[in-house]
């Protein structure tokens, strides 16, 4: 077995440090190595952005980086973002504008979301749509996840008041 | 999916990057991942040792030297899409950046490291070659400069050597040039199927497509046909026609021969007429 690397990542605020073997691929490392399977393998080949996080505030594909190329990064996957009670202002978007149905996307989705905003507080559809191009979602037909990530950005933007019309 | 194992080695300068390439003869370099860790998943790849040059500082970022922009080679597609130089002294970068896979390529994905594997289907060769870039190497025996026009040779192949890190692009700043990229994209991939850059100095216009063919390529009919000509919608129209011959072009399941063919004319038209602001 090649040699294994000592990595040092801060995950969601928490610092770890890990011996892996250098083909661990991120998506693998926090899963298997570090339990939170809250971000998911799609395709695992680098298309659907399922496995959507973020490494240094910068949305990323993990299945297409490896867990030791994010030494000395700081990582936030969607378990980082908000908890059951306190949902984050994209979390409560996909919730009230019903923007996922089987929620298998929606972990890549919110991270893919929470980038774009940071990026661009106020998209327009045809923005959030470019946006939002590396993720596959094969249930909603896009139409509510567009709603959700306008609700998220009104809300961040403190306006209450909903996108949608129904 | 896992790759086959191989040692990872982090470069911390462009020296040390190559006496590592000396060490591991059977290593790659790895800059954004964004074709190499794919094809190693799909076992297409197996090298015993990646070079992690991705970090290495000198090989980052944009900068203005005269008349001439400075690309180091692991700049990002993200930094080249916001660089307030290059939306100032080269629109047509950020402009073709934006749209390349989708934002979490770009985060990764290296200008660098797309021009060294030279997929027919990647964007920015069309770019290099309509802006007249000029490429640069570091090897074992010094430093040399690789014209854009000579620089790609086949497909995933290019002038680059055994041992040969890309490490700069360089740019003449063009002040006032009129330019843009159009792109068909891949209904699936994204990538190019066909993909013009048109770079319009004065009366001086030169035209590059992407996709078409085994590596990108000088649109040399247009070029001529249009050269010392004014942009209009007219002139643009006559000379987007048959630039050229499905014969010898790219052919798949997106597109067939005469397909292509005939994009390469549209997408020519669409950048022209978006350079002349028509
Ligand atoms: C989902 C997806 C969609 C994509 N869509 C597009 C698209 O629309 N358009 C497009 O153009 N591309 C697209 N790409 C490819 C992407 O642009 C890649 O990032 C790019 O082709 C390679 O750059 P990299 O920095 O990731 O290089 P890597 O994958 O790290 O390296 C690629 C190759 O170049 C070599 N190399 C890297 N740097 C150097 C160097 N400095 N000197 C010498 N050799 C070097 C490596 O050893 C390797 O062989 C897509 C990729 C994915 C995964
Ligand atoms: S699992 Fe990573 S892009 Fe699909
Ligand atoms: S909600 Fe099922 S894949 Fe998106």
């Amino acid at each position: 077995m090649a040699d294994k690397v000592h990595i040092k990542v801060v995950v969601n605020g928490v610092e770890r440090h890990s011996e892996v073997e250098p083909r661990l691929l991120l998506v693998h490392y926090l899963r298997e190595t570090l339990g939170l399977t809250g971000t998911h393998v799609g395709c695992d080949t680098s298309q659907c952005g399922a496995c959507t996080v973020h490494v240094d505030g910068q949305a990323v594909k993990s299945c297409t980086m490896f867990a030791v190329q994010a030494d000395g990064s700081s990582v936030t996957t969607i378990e980082g973002l908000g908890s059951p009670g306190s949902l984050h202002p994209v979390q409560e978007g996909f919730w009230e504008m019903h923007g996922l149905q089987c929620g298998f996307c929606t972990p890549g989705m919110i991270m893919a979301t929470v980038d774009l905003l940071n990026k661009n507080p106020n998209p327009s559809e045809a923005e959030i749509r470019h946006a939002l191009e590396g993720n596959y979602c094969r249930c909603t037909g896009y139409h509510n996840i567009v709603r959700a990530v306008q609700y998220a950005a009104d809300k961040m933007a403190g306006k209450v008041g909903v996108a949608a019309d129904d | 999916m896992y790759t086959s194992e191989f040692a990872y080695k982090k470069a911390n300068s462009v020296a040390e990057a190559l006496s590592l390439l000396q060490q591991h003869p059977d290593a790659k370099l790895l800059a954004g991942g964004h074709s190499l860790i794919p094809t190693m998943k799909l076992r297409l790849a197996a090298p015993s040792a990646l070079i992690d040059i991705s970090k290495v500082a000198e090989l980052r970022g944009v900068r203005k030297e005269n008349d001439t922009l400075v690309i180091g080679a692991m700049t990002t597609y993200h930094e080249l899409e916001t660089s307030n130089l290059l939306k100032a002294h080269c629109p047509l970068l950020p402009q073709a950046v934006y749209l390349i896979g989708d934002p979490m390529v770009r985060a990764k994905g290296t200008i660098g490291g797309s021009l060294a594997h030279a997929d027919p289907a990647a964007d920015l060769p069309a770019s290099m070659l309509a802006l007249g870039a000029k490429i640069k190497a570091q090897g074992p025996n010094g430093t040399r400069v690789i014209e854009a026009d000579d620089f790609f040779t086949g497909m995933f192949s290019t002038a680059l050597q055994e041992g040969e890190i890309l490490t700069e692009i360089h740019i003449p700043i063009l002040e006032g040039a009129k330019m843009a990229y159009a792109k068909f994209p891949h209904p699936a991939s994204r990538y190019a199927v066909v993909g013009v850059a048109v770079v319009v100095d004065g009366g001086n216009v030169r035209a590059a497509v992407t996709g078409a063919g085994e590596h990108a390529m000088r649109l040399g009919k247009l070029e001529q046909a249009l050269s010392g000509q004014p942009l209009t919608t007219a002139n643009i129209a006559a000379a987007c026609q048959g630039l050229l011959s499905p014969g010898n072009l790219n052919h798949d399941l997106a597109a067939s021969r005469e397909y292509r063919a005939h994009l390469v004319d549209v997408m020519a038209k669409r950048a022209l007429m978006q350079a002349a602001g028509l």
